[in-house]
């Protein structure tokens, strides 16, 4: 039996879980769309709150599918607080829309729920539950305005690619499992490196198993050359969804990577960790060569997060090599300043943008530094971010990259990672130099004049403006949180 | 404190000349004059405390992030001071040459110029290396707005340029110092970016040399040093005449204060080996780009050029590591900082008045602006090195340092000397000299300098005279920084350079 105490620390999921629930009923009992969505704010404020303060004492397995230590309830907290302020900002962007719009809360809802299970597993059908969960709130989410008569882009183009091909995804992820089952004969991620010495015979299923999996997360992390599907369905789906997909959905994706990898000590196989460096150079190289040849925002974003998911890999591949080294901090770290900036860029999109009209050419964005000051500076303080200028998260991030390279003396990923970054410099500092070029004469109904809806999502851009800077200039906190929930992996 | 105070005024005062802007246009540029004139104050202040025991004048200490060992340290002796001082001063310079050059968006320049000043004066203080790298990286993006938003016709390219360049050799320059502070944590246990904590590593030689690498190559590219130049003719010419000032006059300093400062003390013996090469780049730079100079039509990049051969002298009697040689790679920094500063406020001027920098269409100007000719004529002659201007002291005690060490590349510096004098005179020829020409312009626009403008003028002049006639007091500054630099690196060095000994005076034998 579960007893209640097992249940306790639950608790978030149980509250997420429940506010889609409760939105659902009162959706059923009378539309409101201003109250689906304070009803799923205050859910996942109220699930963050809980688990921040759960997370100084909470260390304990739940039934054998989650864990929930620190690291988990860690990125609970930012799952829940990224998925709040997207379901803020969702809000000014679907305010017009021709269409029944509440339920897309109830899919917010259900993703984090995806999303907060899969931060806490430590086991392969939790692993499922969670990234099934997930994916399918997000074919609805990229699919939603489907039936706006004036929608902007090709959201069903964008949800059926996404659909297939992630179909597939799972597919090698669940035969890969089925491999690993096979020898080992137990679900949980249990260190394949200290199996019986009889089944060694079978090393070459074991390295299988693990490319296969590696493979469907890679395609879920859209790494290179698994990146194809990327820019399409980022520019195809709805902002608030492309925000959801690119920041709450690789975060939970990449800390399930690392929790797998660790776990498993999948990267003590010979072969792993070359095929990794090599995803990490492909992914760097490819996400910022092709950035430079676009138009469009939405996609620049797409190829950039192709690109910062190859850093990354970079402290994956480290965190074998250094065994304790500080590298799983540094992914960790990466990752929350990854959300914290490209979260910033989509609510500023997303902001400036509705349902009907999205503004996501570059050239649109001509002259929004003498039109709206504010936005533009944080606009410009998030594209350095990601272009990993100081006074933002995005140097601390990519400093901890670089120890955790040089700790390992990954010189060649390291290497990748200067020429890389180099690249990204230009086509982010495209977007600032044409932010800040003078206004174009006839430009004046490309920005929509913003209602008194907007001003919520005003709140958490500056929100995540302070947290950028504040982060980038006294990071101390968060780094010593980060050490001490690193240690639990 | 005062060091911190020195940074914030900066910073602070950018933000409310920022702000000021909507209440009034004018307010922005008479915030940045007091912001400046406040700074200067504020730097006698540092000038009067005692620096003579050789140690720190002034410092700060604060953890910043413990968890890598990370402080927020500032600390200056007499060198950070002279540097501190001449960015205080062209920041005065740069408020004055903008004042009625930028009307546009006036309150968002000169916060960036301010903030510009801000990042270079922490530069010039800070002694944890990671901090060091923060306020390295913090100048460029001010720097990059200035040129972006109020350069001229290629303004998207030469800033965009001037970013890369900087950006790409600066991440080989945070490898290094990650890879130093991952040394310290390897030999000492503990991680730390803290300078005179990474003097004590002992880093073995095919290692040290490659971080010394990345350390020369992040500063080398900021001098310019030849092969990574290819920025700053771009940047120089595209920028508005302050950008200019800052660019030419502080932030190419940053570069040759980071090679005395970091790259050689902390790796003494990989410098040794590295110094012939470096010196034959430098005397290749002079050379080169005097010659480069001299083919130009664009006077900015006439200027830009000779800026690079100037600063070839600088890393020529750095890697001499000698302190004749050290003090003339001072002397010239200051030297040049105000040289070259006010032949691009003069280039900036003549532009602003003609909307032309090609010195094709000039011609006979010394008839209608006989004060800017004058005063062109002078700067000239400090940058070619007339004996009793600064410059001439600063190349010379280069010079001679070096001779003592590498015969082959000061003697083919030295033929730089001659190539100053062409194209400096060239300049004077073309545009001042000859017949008049004014084809391309009404001659009511070419008019003289008025009185503010030679006010500033007068003040690099006076600077460059007192450097040139008594330039005492600056070296006493310098010297004891330079003697403990030279002292913690000669027992290494001593066995791989013949190093001469050293008359202790040698500055009072000018």
């Amino acid at each position: 039996m579960i007893s209640f105490d097992d249940l306790l620390p639950l608790l978030p999921l149980l509250i997420v879980t429940l506010t889609v629930v409760v939105t659902m009923i009162v959706i059923g009992i009378r539309r409101s769309f201003i109250v689906s969505g304070a009803l799923t704010i205050l859910g996942l404020l109220l699930a963050a709150c809980v688990a921040m303060v759960m997370l100084p004492w909470t260390n304990q397995q739940v039934t054998p599918l989650l864990i929930i230590d620190q690291y988990s309830l860690l990125f609970t907290v930012i799952t829940c607080v990224a998925s709040m302020f997207i379901a803020v900002f969702s809000f000014p962007y679907f305010f017009r829309l021709d269409d029944h719009k509440e339920e897309f809360y109830l899919l917010v809802g259900l993703a984090t729920v995806g999303a907060i299970v899969m931060v806490s597993s430590n086991h392969f059908i939790s692993t499922v539950l969670g990234l099934e969960t997930l994916s399918m709130s997000l074919y609805g989410m990229i699919a939603y305005p489907l039936h706006s008569k004036d929608s902007a882009n090709y959201p069903l183009e964008a949800s059926v690619k996404y659909l297939i091909l992630s179909a597939c995804a799972s597919c090698f992820i669940l035969f890969g499992m089925a491999l690993v089952y096979a020898q080992t004969g137990t679900l949980s991620f249990t260190s394949l490196a200290v199996l019986d010495p009889e089944l060694v015979l079978h090393e070459g299923y074991t390295v299988v198993a693990l490319l296969l999996i590696s493979t469907g997360m890679a395609f879920k992390l859209s790494l290179a050359p698994f990146h194809l599907w990327t820019p399409d369905v980022y520019e195809g789906s709805p902002l608030p969804a492309t925000a959801y997909l690119a920041t709450v959905g690789k975060m939970a994706m990449a800390v399930l990577l690392l929790r797998f990898l660790t776990s498993t000590e999948a990267l003590s196989f010979g072969a792993i960790p070359v095929v990794f460096s090599l995803i990490a150079i492909a992914s760097i190289i490819v996400g910022n060569l092709l950035a430079l040849l676009q138009e469009n925002l939405k996609r620049i974003l797409a190829y950039s997060s192709i690109a910062h998911m190859g850093y990354l890999l970079i402290a994956v591949v480290s965190s074998h090599v250094s065994g304790e080294g500080i590298s799983v901090e540094a992914i960790s770290f990466y990752l929350i300043a990854y959300v914290v900036m490209s979260l910033g860029a989509f609510a500023i999109l997303s902001t400036l943008s509705s349902s009907e009209n999205e503004i996501d050419q570059v050239t649109d964005y001509q002259g929004l530094f003498w039109r709206s000051p504010w936005l533009a500076t944080m606009l410009i303080a998030m594209l350095l971010s990601l272009a990993g200028i100081p006074l933002t998260v995005g140097f601390i991030g990519k400093f901890y990259i670089f120890f955790a390279g040089v700790e390992s003396s990954l010189w060649v990923l390291l290497a990748a990672l200067v020429i890389g970054s180099g690249i990204g410099l230009y086509y982010y500092l495209r977007i600032v130099y044409i932010i800040l070029q003078p206004l174009k004469a006839r430009q004046q109904t490309s920005f929509p004049i913003a209602g008194i809806e907007s001003v919520s999502s005003y709140f958490v851009i500056g929100l995540l403006f302070l947290l950028l800077i504040l982060l980038g200039v006294y990071p101390s906190p968060l780094v010593s949180l980060i050490k001490s929930a690193s240690s639990f992996i | 404190m005062i060091l911190l105070a020195l940074i914030s005024i900066l910073f602070v005062g950018g933000l409310i000349a920022w702000a000021s802007e909507s209440v009034d246009a004018n307010f922005p540029r008479i915030i940045a004059l007091i912001t400046v004139i406040v700074e200067l104050a504020v730097v006698c202040l540092l000038l009067l405390q005692d620096s003579s025991a050789g140690g720190w004048v002034a410092s700060v200490d604060a953890a910043w992030i413990p968890r890598f060992g990370i402080s927020f340290y500032l600390a200056a002796d007499g060198l950070s001071v002279l540097m501190i001082a001449l960015t205080a001063f062209l920041g005065l310079i740069a408020v004055g040459s903008a004042w009625s050059e930028i009307h546009e968006r006036a309150g968002f320049f000169y916060f960036n110029l301010l903030w510009t000043l801000a990042g270079v004066i922490g530069v010039f203080t800070a002694l944890d290396l990671f901090l060091f790298f923060f306020f390295w990286e913090i100048m460029l993006i001010p720097m990059y707005f200035i040129i972006a938003i109020w350069g001229h016709e290629n303004k998207n390219y030469a800033a965009m340029k001037f970013f890369i360049f900087t950006q790409v050799s600066g991440m080989l320059m945070l490898i290094a110092i990650v890879m130093m502070a991952y040394l310290h944590f390897v030999e000492f246990g503990n991680l730390s970016f803290k300078y005179q904590d990474l003097l004590n590593l002992s880093v073995a030689n095919p290692l040290q040399f490659w971080i010394m690498l990345g350390f020369f190559i992040g500063f080398a590219t900021k001098l310019p040093s030849v092969p990574f130049h290819a920025w700053l003719p771009d940047a120089h010419s595209q920028a508005p005449t302050a950008g200019s000032v800052i660019l030419a006059g502080v932030l190419l300093k940053t570069g040759a204060y980071g090679l005395i400062r970091f790259a050689i003390p902390l790796f003494p013996e990989a410098s040794a080996q590295f110094a012939p090469f470096a010196m034959g780049l430098a005397a290749f730079s002079i050379l080169y780009c005097a010659k480069v100079a001299f083919a130009q039509s664009d006077i900015k990049r006439l200027i830009a050029y000779t800026s690079v051969s100037h600063m070839g002298f600088v890393t020529l009697g750095i890697y001499a590591w000698n302190e004749q040689a050290l003090q003339g790679a001072v002397m010239t920094m200051l030297a040049h900082g105000l040289s070259a500063a006010a032949l691009f406020m003069l280039a900036g001027g003549l532009q602003h008045r003609i909307h032309t920098r090609n010195m094709n269409e000039m011609g006979g100007f010394w008839i209608h602006a006989p004060r800017m000719a004058v005063v062109t004529m002078f700067f000239s002659i400090a940058a070619l090195g007339m004996p009793g201007l600064g410059n001439f002291v600063g190349e010379f005690l280069a010079l001679l340092g070096a001779f003592q060490v590498n015969v082959l590349a000061t003697v083919a510096s030295a033929f730089g000397l001659i190539f100053a004098s062409v194209y400096s005179l060239w300049v004077i020829q073309k545009i001042f000299q000859g017949g008049y020409c004014d084809s391309h312009f009404e001659v009511s626009k070419l008019r003289d300098l008025d009185r503010r403008e030679m006010s500033y003028y007068a003040l690099m002049m006076f600077g460059l005279i007192w450097m040139g006639l008594y330039p005492q007091p600056f070296l006493d500054l310098a010297e004891p920084v330079l003697t403990s630099l030279l002292a913690s690196t000669q027992s290494v060095a001593a066995t791989l350079i013949p190093i001469p000994t050293l008359t202790p005076t040698m500055g009072a034998g000018l």
